[in-house]
This record gives structure tokens, sequence and C-alpha cells, in this order.
């Protein structure tokens, strides 16, 4: 390139945000050289295996370890009784509320009660796995079994037993919000329909599960500790407190992680264990998560009962919506009451909606504690909202895009205020968007006009297909902030380092791409640092779709800061104006009429000034900036998901045959990234409504704890998604950008299982629980007289 | 503790250790050997993060005793790319492709679907499909790891027969 030709860097035409670029991720996971924690191989370490309680509730009379500590290749037993200090207390309460009446958060090993069937009692470490399973064995408890809350609606009845024995009763919390007359709305309202949905709990299974290791470094009382987690920022917080340990001498580390999808996202007890068990034997010391302990203590979601009652103008106009709702919490509250919360302001959706009245109770049960999991209360929400449309539609005798259609925010009405104060502690005010767009978007791309000849054509053939739809928007990118240090190296390479750390999402090829595009360098010079405490102070996390919004911009705005710190630097060794000054090749050069050109490393050599040398006036040391980016709310995404589906009427089995995911997650930075993050979230939704199911019988005893009786979608379960990206920026942020990760789960229950029904319409079948199982059709079907000759 | 002598050949190196009889062949890959892109995703056999292959076929190294590949020849993940390090055309392809994104169970995919490839250069996407039932990923959707799959098996086609190889639209 001749230094004349410098339209690409000097206007705004973009050269790496936007475009699908392959990932700088890839090549090392390719060839089995991803650094897992599991991978990880320390001299001298030992190896943990937990010990958890059978029972869902019970008082722990006695243990018994001295069987297990005599075992050869045993190097250590704790149980609650050899913890010292505050790690016998409990985990860090996270996100407090004033509306939580009894916080109740895990001890790190269970003191006198367990309270759900996987609460952690015992911690051998050992020579190898192996052997710690075994001393595991050999440890006695002897426990008095409790009685059990197994059914959240169950723990409200007065008579019920007790999830914790000395809280008085099973509410975590009672919350009523609304705005609106909603008495008025449904006075007199031509139409009014109710009905109650249930949407069962599942878990994000990760295919990597969890697993920690730490390691203690006596020379200068340093503690590292490496996670397959989500925050470690919000980690090595709760270790300082946990462990009461000097914050400057403890390092935690997140190398390759295996998938999240929320539930690495709280803290567990065994990232402190293996950290108490590292320094008290000095020798490192690994604990991985098996599966079925993934399937018994890590946290799971979408285990609501919602009674929803919504009155219609004859038009089909909404005028009033009233919410009932039950959240079955589990045991413990490792992330607040946020994700029933989010449920209930996720409700208003697209539409508008002028009164609103939500009752929330959030209970107890003996179960494995709730946290969010991809889509975080949303689909519960949008289950309960569309299904209550599509049944309204009936009751209408109205087309349910049509009934739909009626009711949307227009485009003119942003910024959009839909009533409920959002979970940021900002009122729910939707930023941008054009849902009318949208809708049509998706109904065009799945061909909604012409799907009743099909339908015809199918019912001649004597098969049974259906369409739903639905619709979501979603509070994104929330704060309440993330960071960025862009550091130009000597080399010439540019660092880039940011808490937030990825678990697949492609971060580092998507930082580097804005990077690259404020410094003009190609991908291949940039090194995103991510998952390190050591590498920036503070850090949030990777939750809730907010790291492009959050993490993103901060690297926007740290490259620009280097930029210009840049020009400064040329511009007074050349004593110029920065305004004649570019960015070329790695260079700083002069626009026109000298041939004056520096590289970034030796400017950045330069910029570190000399020593015992005053630095000039205006200028601040070395070549790099760390920026902090805070939103002033969340910013709202909004998706619409179309699926035509076949059901075969004789099993229930269901054929997705065509699915549409139309979704406006603002500025792409890398498309292809975004698809594969709808696409994959997409997946995830199907499994919620058809397949994944965790079950635990009337004593809260979990019944599905493989992956034979807990089904994840397989390829022959997923389609291919057809996905629509609109592009509507965000005014919140210099990218433009809003979150994409969970928004393909969030509709996806409503929509497919509003197909099913549309399938079978002609039995009048109606379905109101999420997942949707195979049986459970075949049930209804037969109850209504379906098999009958 | 009683211990067997386990010969094996593992991507063309010949190991020759001494394992407890209960020792499974994934934490013999990933612990004795240092191989760690073979992964425990369940260790009961359902979610496919740990095939290798065993004498060219897919076996599960979370139900496969390292005692049992005596004498025997594997593949893992780390067998797959070029004696330069360049990939092959189904790693290529899986990039190109982006079907894997937190890439844990990508060694698994990876080799049931080089056993797909040795099987046949033609299959088609139900075919695909349905040989990777047994390995569940979580991050794509599997939709891109078919199209990497299609793509990787049409190149290997057309260099057989010097066609030119197609380019995926994001390499771009």
């Amino acid at each position: 390139m001749d230094i004349s030709d410098l339209k690409g860097a000097a206007t705004g035409e973009m050269r790496y945000v936007g475009k699908r670029i392959a990932r700088t991720e890839d090549n090392k996971l390719l060839k089995g050289q991803g650094a897992y924690v599991d991978d990880l191989h320390l001299p001298g370490m030992l190896h943990g295996a937990v010990l958890r309680s059978p029972h869902a509730h019970a008082k722990i009379v006695s243990i018994d370890c001295s069987a297990a500590r005599e075992l050869k290749g045993v190097h250590a037993v704790y149980t609650h009784a050899d913890l010292r200090g505050r790690s016998r207390g409990r985990a860090p309460s996270m996100l407090p509320n004033p509306a939580i009446r009894f916080e109740r958060t895990q001890e790190i090993l269970a003191s006198t009660e367990v309270t759900f069937a996987g609460e952690a009692v015992a911690f051998v470490v050992a020579d190898n796995r192996y052997i710690a399973e075994d001393a595991c064995g050999l440890i006695e408890i002897e426990y008095e079994i409790l009685p059990a809350v197994a059914e959240c609606r169950d723990g409200l009845r007065a008579d019920s037993p007790l999830c914790h024995t000395d809280a008085k009763d099973n509410v975590v919390a009672h919350i009523e919000i609304g705005f609106g007359d909603i008495d008025a709305a449904f006075k007199d309202a031509p139409h009014v329909v109710e009905e109650t949905y249930w949407q069962n709990r599942g878990s994000a299974h990760p295919m990597e599960t969890r697993g920690y290791v730490a390691e203690y470094h006596a020379a200068n009382d340093e503690l590292t500790v490496w996670s397959s987690g989500q925050a470690p920022h919000h980690e090595k917080k709760n270790l300082v407190e946990l462990l009461e340990w000097d914050p400057e001498r403890l390092r935690v580390l997140m190398n390759d992680v295996g998938g999240g999808f929320g539930p690495k996202l709280p803290f567990y007890p065994e990232e402190a264990l293996v950290s108490i068990a590292a320094v008290a034997l000095q020798r490192p010391v690994k604990w991985i998560e098996d599966r079925r302990e993934h399937f018994l203590s890590v946290t799971q979601e979408r285990d609501q009962w919602w009674n929803v009652g919504i009155a219609l103008e004859s038009d089909g106009k909404i005028r009033g919506v009233r919410l009932n709702m039950v959240h079955d919490n589990g045991a413990f509250l490792p992330w607040g009451i946020i994700t029933p919360y989010i449920s209930i302001t996720t409700t208003p959706g697209p539409y508008v909606i002028p009164a609103m009245s939500a009752k929330l109770d959030v209970v107890y049960t003996n179960k494995c504690a709730t946290s969010p999991v991809r889509g975080a209360g949303r689909p519960q929400a949008v289950f309960a909202m569309e299904r209550i449309l599509d049944k309204a539609a009936r009751a209408l005798g109205m087309d349910r895009a049509e009934l739909r259609w009626r009711n949307l925010i227009q485009p003119e009405q942003m910024p959009y205020d839909a009533g409920f104060i959002y979970r940021d502690g900002s009122p729910l005010r939707y930023d941008s968007g054009d849902y009318p767009a949208c809708q049509q978007a998706a109904l065009n791309k799945a061909d909604y006009a012409g799907f009743p000849a099909r339908k015809t054509a199918a019912r001649e053939q004597g098969r049974f297909i259906g369409i739903g739809m639905a619709s979501f928007v979603e509070g994104t990118g929330m704060g309440p902030f993330e960071g960025a240090t862009v550091r130009v190296q000597s080399s010439g390479r540019i660092a880039v380092i940011t808490g937030a750390s990825p678990q697949g999402q492609g971060h580092k090829t998507t930082f580097a791409q804005i990077c690259a595009e404020q410094m003009n360098v190609p991908l291949e010079t940039i090194d995103v640092i991510t998952g390190d405490t050591g590498g920036i102070s503070m850090g949030v996390g990777t939750f809730a779709s907010r790291v492009t919004v959050n993490a993103g911009n901060s690297v926007h705005i740290a490259a620009q800061a280097v930029r210009d710190k840049m020009f400064t630097l040329a511009a007074f060794l050349w004593k110029c104006d920065p305004e004649e000054l570019v960015l070329l090749d790695g260079h700083v050069a002069r626009r026109s009429g000298t041939e004056q050109r520096i590289s970034y490393g030796e400017l950045a050599k330069v910029s570190q000034g000399m020593p015992g040398f005053t630095m000039p006036k205006g200028l601040t040391a070395g070549l790099e900036e760390t920026k902090y980016f805070s939103p002033a709310q969340s910013t709202y995404c909004n998706g619409t998901a179309v699926v035509e589906l076949e059901v075969d009427r004789e099993t229930g089995h269901i054929n997705i045959l065509k699915y549409v995911m139309a979704h406006d997650s603002g500025k792409l930075i890398n498309p292809m990234i975004v698809d594969g993050q709808v696409i994959g979230s997409v997946a995830h939704g199907i499994g919620n409504a058809t397949l994944e199911w965790m079950q635990y019988d009337e004593n809260a005893q979990p019944t599905t704890t493989n992956f034979g009786e807990y089904l994840l979608p397989m390829a022959t379960d997923v389609p291919n998604v057809d996905v629509v990206h609109l592009e509507t920026p965000s005014p919140l942020n210099p990218l433009g950008v809003k979150g994409a990760g969970e928004g393909g789960t969030i509709p996806a229950a409503a929509a497919i299982i509003s197909a099913i029904e549309n399938a079978l319409s002609e039995y009048g079948v109606e379905f109101t629980e999420a997942p949707l199982v195979p049986q459970r059709v075949f049930q209804k079907l037969k109850e209504a007289g379906a098999y009958a000759r | 503790m009683e211990t067997r002598t386990v010969r094996v050949v593992v991507n063309g190196i010949a190991y020759e250790r001494q394992v407890e009889p209960r020792r499974m062949l994934g934490d013999f890959l990933r612990h004795d050997l240092n191989l760690t892109g073979t992964h425990y995703g369940c260790e009961h056999g359902v979610c496919g993060a740990c095939t290798v292959l065993l004498e060219g076929r897919t076996a599960r190294a979370c139900l496969t005793l390292a005692a049992q590949v005596d004498n025997h020849v594997l593949t893992t993940v780390e067998g797959l790319a070029h004696a330069d390090g360049t990939l092959n055309e189904l790693q290529k392809a899986f990039g190109e492709c982006h079907a894997l994104q937190c890439g844990f169970c990508t060694p698994g995919m990876l080799m049931t679907l080089t056993e797909l490839l040795s099987e046949t250069d033609s299959p088609d996407e139900a075919e695909i499909r349905e040989a990777i039932t047994g390995n569940l990923c979580r991050c794509t959707g599997y939709q891109p790891i078919v199209a990497a799959a299609l793509l990787a098996a049409q190149r290997i086609r057309e260099s057989r027969t010097g066609s030119p190889a197609p380019t995926a639209e994001a390499t771009e």
C-alpha cells in the first residue's frame, strides 16, 4: 500500500468489524492442544473427590472418617469439623435484595443438616482420583432422614415440611409489582383468557464439567487457582473472603473452558476445598467433577408455575395481563432471586401492554439450587405470554400472527418504557429495535402465508403438520462494567487483556477484530488475553449476554485511546500536527510530503522514556490504556422464532421441518460467530422444549442423573436453522452492539409447542407444559379421543 | 498394587507403561501419556467426547480399560494433523464452518467423522447426522459440524479427481 492510498484507514469503512473471519481460537483446539483445567498436570499434584449427601433432607448424626484416612494413598479427609475460620461459614451471599426474607447460601461442607441430594459432606485428597473415590466409600455417615420439600407449590402450604429446619417457612421472597390500572383493564373486558403453565427444570450441561486446580507457592505465599468457570474475578472475590487471603497474592486463571451457559458462574464449595487442601498439604490439588455430580450439584433452571390472565379488546388489543408465578428455587440462593425476577420482567415482550400485575413467590425446595441457565428465566416468561396469546387468538377467532401484529410496539415508539423496573435497577426501557419488521422477516422466511395450503396437502396424505411462533425482547449487556487493557509491546505486537473470560463464544477473535479496526493492524498482530485476574484488576464475568457490550466496547475505547496516544507521541517527535498522521501497516506515518514513519514497536519503546529523564509535557507513560465501559442501562435485543414441524400422531414424536430465527442483536462484529451463538442457543431451546427434563421423585430424590435418563439433543434432533439478522444498532454503546448468546433459546419452547398444538388442532388439544415429551402428547391425544375407533 | 504391562502404539508412537487393571483408557491417554486432547464429558459412554480410533474403529476411552488396548494401535485427535502440524481437510473444514465453539466435544466429533470418511467419501447430510448421534455438542447445534463434514468429504473427493476445491465463506 502506498502512503497516499489511505482511504481504508482514514474513512469509516470497516476492515475487520462486521466480517466473517475464521476464529483465532480454533487451530490448537482442532489439534487436541487445548488447555482445559483437567489438562493441567503439575508436579506432585494430588486429586480430590467429594462425598455427597444421598438424601434430599437429613440431619447429620455422625461422621467417621477413620477408615478413609487410613487408606494408603490418602493425604487428607475434610469434613466441616476440619475447616477453620471463615470457611466454616456459608458461601458469600450474592446479589442481596430487600425482598429476600430468608437468605441461605451453601456451606463449604455441610455441618449438621443436608438439604439436597448431592450436597457436599466430605472431601478426600489422595494420590489419584481412583483412591480418593475408594476413600469416599469408606466414610461412614449416619443420617437421620427428614421430610423433604419436593415441589414448590406444596412448599407454600402451611403444613409443608421445611426445607431448612431453622426457617419459619419455605418462602425465599414474595414480590408484587405492576403498572397501570389492572382492575380497570379486566373489568368489562370483551375477552378474558386464563391458563396455568409449567416449565420444568434442566441444566445447562456444558460438555466439560466443572473442575479446579489450586497450587500454593510457599516462597511468596501466593495461591494460584485454575477454574473452568465463567467469572475469574468473581471467583477470586469469593476465595479471598472464604480463605481470608490477601487479594494481591491470589490469582484465578481460566484457560480453555468447555462451555458454561450460566451454571459455571456461581461459586461452588469445591473451589474453596481444593484451595484449602493445597495450602494445608503444600501440594497442588485437582478436583474434576464427573457428570453424575454435575447432575446432582450444579445449578439448574426453569422450574416455574405460572397462572396467566389476559384481558383483550374485541379487536385483539391487549388491555392488561395478570401474572401469578411460583419459582422452585431449590435449597440455596447462589445467585439471589435474579432468575425469577428476570422472568417476571420479560413478560411484556415486544407488545404494548397498558397494565400488568405480577405476584411472585420464590420457594425453597430440597433440590439442587437454581441460577441462570442460558435464557435465564426468560424462556418461561415467553412461554407463558406466547401460549396465552395463542389461546387468546383461538378465543377471538383470530390468526395468531395477526393478533401479535396488532399489539407490537412500533419502531417510532422507541425508546419504549415497558412499565417494570428491570433487574439492572433501571426502568425496563427498550432502547431500539423494529419488532414488526422482525416478526415479518421471520414469517416471510418461513412462508407463513403458504402454510395453510401445506397443511391441507399434508393432511390429505395423512400427515399432521403445524406452525408456531414466538417473539421475545431480552435485556442484555447489563453492567456494572467490564474492562480492557490495550498495550502496544516493544515488539509491535498488541496485547488486549480483559476480565471477561470465554467458554467458547469466540471472544478472542471478536476482541481482536474490534482492536484491529482501531489500530489498523492484521488480526495476527493481536494477542487477546482472557480469564486471568493477574491481567486486569477488575472484571465482572461472562453471563447474561453482556460481554460484547461491556468488554467489546472497553476494547474499542481503550484501543482508540492508545491510537490517540500514538498520534500525540509521533506528533511530538516530528513536531507536527497529529492531524497529519495516519496508521499504516503497523506504523504511524505522516500523511504526505515526508517519508517519516515509525513502527508501533519503536514508538512503544519511545513511550517508555529514558531512565532519569522527565517525560515530555502532555505525554503519559507507555503505549497502553485501560478502560472500563459501564453501560447506562441494559440494551434490548429481540427476535422471533417460527417453527414448522410434523407430529407423528401415533407416537407423539415430532420432526422439525423448518426453523426460522429472526434476531436483532444490533451491530454484528463477526456474523459467523453470531450465527453460531444463535443456532447453538436454538438447539438448547429445542432440548428444553422437547427432551430435557430433570426429574425428582416425591422425596426430592433426583431420578435423571445420566445422559441415558436425561436427554440432550442429538444431531438428529436438531434441524438446520435459518437465521435472519436484523441490525438495529444500540444507541447505548459506541459499537452499537447488543447481546446474542441467549436469544435462540428464549422463544424456542413457546414456538415449538405452539406448532405441535397447531398440528393437532383438529383434536382441540392444548399443551401447557415444557418440556413436552412424546408420551405426554400421546396421553393428551388419547384423552381427546384421537385413538377411539 | 498389582499392575499390568500395556504396549500400545498411539499416533504412530510405541509406548510401554505399567497400569493398574482398573485404569481407564481415557485416564491412561490423558494423564499417563499426556495426550490430553481426548476428553471426558460423561464417563458413562454417551457423550462421545472421549472417542478414539482403536484399530481404525471408534471406541469410547471412558468405557475401555487401558489393559484392553495392549498390543493394539490407537489414533487420537493429536494424530490427525499432517506431520508438519498443518490441519487435515476435516480439521480445516471445521474451522472454516465454525464447527467448534468451546472445542470440548471437537476431538470426539473429529474421530467419529474420521471413521465415517474412511468408509465413504460421499456421505449425505442424514448419514453424517446419524454418524454423530453418539457425540453430543452443546454449543453449535450440529449444523456447522454437518456442513464441515460435507465440505471435507467434497474436498477429499475432489483431491482424488483433481478438481479444484471450493472455498468456504468463512475464509474471506
